[in-house]
């Protein structure tokens, strides 16, 4: 069977749409996959033929991103977060109930074609959960009634671009909002002051300001702008005539469970983000910049290409910006397409590049050799946010907020067990306990601050500050009462962890999933104290051998609730030495039935 | 002189190939036979276990119901139990079948594969029962130590097991447990 010439025609227009380039590959990966509603086989050899790239190359890039399929899904394609906070709204339930209606199971497509179910890792919606994606479209709050509603329109076939605009509505939410959020800048004004005033001075600014990174390791803003401005020419001692080309990177691949804060700046105040990236590229030299987009975020990108075309209307972006000869900068727009360590800067380079997100080894950092072995400057959403605050209101407006050693605001994103769930922005500095009261959260059991990946603390704690000094974030800040079961949260946690690794490493690829297993036998109460032992060893040596943060942090759930809540564990101890992890007679079933045998030797003791 | 140490030996789920390796310590066998004796093993045809035996070997994964039961009683007997090459420690080969469903693996050995005269599923209360999947011993009992290799040298259960008989902690050095 050959494919319809018609079909050809299709992924050739993709592909020369892209130009051909080998860079765009995850791009023509993902409108391929929007066509078809699955990446087919016939239309990997034309990608790989027109970009002279090997069959497997791209094949590989397919099976890497979980937004990608090889297997043909639905027509409408629903997926529900599987976040912990979408769980403890009734996540699970709800698939059961909509799985039931549309007669298909979890990851299956069903025989019609029409309609295929699954779950995604977080959709960014935690704080107006349970919610998913429809066809990359958010819908948010789902109830039942509400998933009535869309299997009725699954059913009859109503396309997702005709469905009631209430199903994709989404809040931002912003409870209280602090520093950025309450002074937004006006279209323009950063750049403006900073073609007054010189580069050279904005970046005395941004230095003065002691902005760190936003995106949770908190390196500062201006040593990186520093290392990629000078590059490795200055090392090398090339005259400055051959310069590299500089490239300004924004990450939005807000890929932390709990994290949502991005999601907003990028919908209510993108132009400052974008402005914020334009004064970076005016202060590295950068010509071309990115944002590199979370697949979950697919709905924001109209909305980001509209705000990119209005400010290269009003010349701030593109050739000679402002007026200024030579200041020439515009941004593509990169989609991400489901895979959380592409959050990790280096990964994210390799997604930019059309590849496979697979972290590189460090060094050389991006700074150095980056997008296309150049130099590269890659920063959160909320860091660009803040730059362009600061090139407008000057470094020391900024630097009388926050700490010593962390200046500024934080804008978190609350979800979990709390009365008003939604975005919060603080001075550094501010206590746990102050951030509980302030939403409502009453009886917490524990505070997971910076997603899984980050730490878990409980009540003898809450008077901790937020700070890089302290409790450093990206932004997440889940609650859990004292309803809630903590090993429940690990093992989503866990399973987090072993669904995201990206393979490469042996530590983390084997170690993540042999943690999951752990950790389900003890949630199924198959445990003894014995296996206690495994598994802190098992945490730590995935926490020392993994090659990067994502391994590395793998562990810290299991590890944290250990330290924290380590009663939790010994209640489902087993009072025997040891038992196995699964049902030794149940895995005898088949087998019994298959042989027509019951009798006392067919049957095993656990 | 005091006592020997007892030792017992088994294969599970494995190809005797550890077996065979373990006799590659040659002569040195003189040597061991001096500090241990053999219980049940396949080298000294002893079917069960006595009541006390010091170190059990075990080769290969978990792949039935007699599997189990053996492990069992070894785990029952020794003091110290030892997960000797892949297959005990990972499954191994064996555990490839872990990829296929039970079902179609019994269908196709048993039902509809080629040449396959009077099809039928075996069935005697003598057979044992095949485990939907096959597992590393670790999975159900507690080891005390992990043989590595496919198979472990000579050299390795030499060292090993003097190791053990000196009232030291097995290590194995680098040239070990290198394969390549």
């Amino acid at each position: 069977m050959t494919w319809s010439e018609s079909k050809q025609e299709k992924v050739l227009t993709i592909v020369c749409k892209h130009e051909k380039r080998q860079t765009r590959l995850l791009q023509i990966l993902r409108e391929v996959q929007e066509e078809f509603h699955c990446v087919p086989r016939y239309a990997i050899e034309i990608v790989a033929a027109e970009l002279g790239l090997s069959r497997t190359k791209v094949e590989g890039v397919v099976q890497f991103y979980s937004l990608l399929s090889l297997e043909q899904q639905g027509r409408f394609h629903i997926l529900f977060s599987d976040s912990i906070t979408d769980q403890f709204q009734g996540s699970r339930k709800l698939m059961d109930y909509m799985s039931a209606k549309l007669g298909v199971k979890p990851g299956q497509t069903r025989s019609d074609g029409k309609v295929s179910l699954g779950f995604t890792s977080c959709t960014g919606l935690c704080d107006q959960g349970p919610a998913g994606l429809v066809n990359g479209h958010w819908i948010s709050r789902l109830n039942e009634s509400q998933i009535d509603r869309i299997v009725d329109m699954v059913e009859r076939e109503v396309p997702v671009s005709s469905w009631p605009l209430e199903f994709f509505h989404v809040e931002d939410n912003i409870q209280i909002p602090g520093l950025l959020l309450q002074s937004p800048i006006e279209q323009g004004e950063a750049l403006k002051q900073s073609v007054r005033q010189g580069f050279d001075e904005i970046f005395i600014e941004v230095t003065r300001s002691g902005l760190r990174g936003r995106g949770g390791a908190g390196f500062e803003a201006a040593w990186k702008w520093r290392f990629c401005a000078e590059g490795p020419e200055d090392y090398s001692g090339l005259s400055l005539v051959g310069r590299n080309e500089r490239y300004v990177v924004c990450n939005a691949d807000e890929g932390e469970p709990g994290t949502f804060k991005d999601r907003i700046l990028l919908n209510s105040n993108a132009h400052q983000v974008i402005e914020g990236m334009t004064v970076c590229a005016g202060v590295v030299g950068a010509k071309q910049g990115f944002i590199y987009l979370r697949g979950e975020y697919y709905r924001l990108r109209p909305k980001l290409e509209a705000i990119l075309a209005n400010r290269r209307a009003n010349n701030l972006l593109g050739k000679s910006i402002l007026g200024r000869n030579g200041f020439d900068f515009d941004i593509e727009i990169h989609m991400g397409a489901g895979a959380y360590v592409c959050g990790e800067e280096s990964a994210l380079i390799e997604s930019l590049e059309g590849k496979r997100g697979v972290p590189r080894v460090r060094p050389p950092y991006p700074i150095d050799r980056g997008y296309l072995d150049q130099p590269t400057v890659v920063n959160n959403v909320e860091t660009f946010a803040a730059v362009a605050a600061i090139a407008a209101y000057g470094g020391a407006w900024f630097a009388t907020h926050g700490t010593e050693k962390s200046k500024g605001s934080k804008i978190i994103s609350i979800s979990g067990d709390c009365e008003r769930p939604g975005i919060y922005e603080y001075d550094f500095g501010i206590s746990i306990a102050e951030i509980l009261m302030d939403c409502g959260a009453e009886n917490t059991l524990a505070v997971q601050v910076g997603g899984p990946s980050g730490g878990v603390i409980s009540g003898k704690e809450y008077h901790r500050k937020l700070a890089f000094e302290d409790l450093g974030t990206g932004g997440s800040f889940m609650i859990f009462n004292k309803k809630r079961d903590i090993l429940e949260i690990v093992r989503n946690f866990t399973h987090f962890f072993a669904h995201e690794s990206c393979g490469f490493c042996t530590p983390c690829r084997v170690g993540t999933t042999l943690l999951k297993n752990q950790v389900d036998k003890i949630c199924d109460g198959h445990s003894t104290a014995l296996d206690l032992v495994g598994l802190t060893s098992l945490a730590k040596f995935i926490k020392t051998a993994s090659h990067c943060g994502l391994g590395q942090s793998a562990a810290n759930p299991v590890l944290g609730s250990l330290s924290h809540f380590p009663q939790a564990y010994k209640d489902r101890f087993k009072d025997v030495v040891f038992e196995p992890g699964f049902d030794l007679d149940e895995s005898l079933e088949t087998a019994r039935q298959m042989s027509l045998r019951d009798d006392p030797w067919a049957h095993l003791e656990q | 002189m005091a006592e020997k140490l007892k030792i017992a030996t088994t294969s599970l789920g494995g190809c005797f190939g550890c077996h065979m390796s373990f006799l590659d310590i040659d002569e040195r066998i003189v040597d061991l036979v001096d500090i241990f004796q053999f219980d049940r093993s396949p080298l000294t045809d002893i079917k069960h276990c006595s009541e006390y035996v010091d170190v059990g070997l075990i080769e290969g994964g978990v792949c039935n119901s007699e599997n189990v039961h053996t492990l069992r009683e070894f785990r029952k007997s020794c003091k110290v139990l030892v997960a000797v090459g892949a297959c005990a420690i990972n499954g191994g080969l064996p555990a490839m079948r872990n990829f296929v469903p039970l079902e179609e693996c019994l269908a196709e050995s048993y039902l509809t594969g080629e040449g396959i005269v009077n099809p039928q599923i075996p069935s005697d209360v003598e057979l044992p029962l095949l485990l939907d999947k096959v597992h590393p011993i670790h999975e159900l009992v507690k080891v005390d130590y992990f043989l590595p290799g496919c198979p472990p040298s000579g050299n390795a259960f030499w060292r090993f097991l003097t190791d053990l008989a000196a009232g030291q902690t097995p290590t194995l050095p680098y040239g070990l447990v290198h394969y390549d």
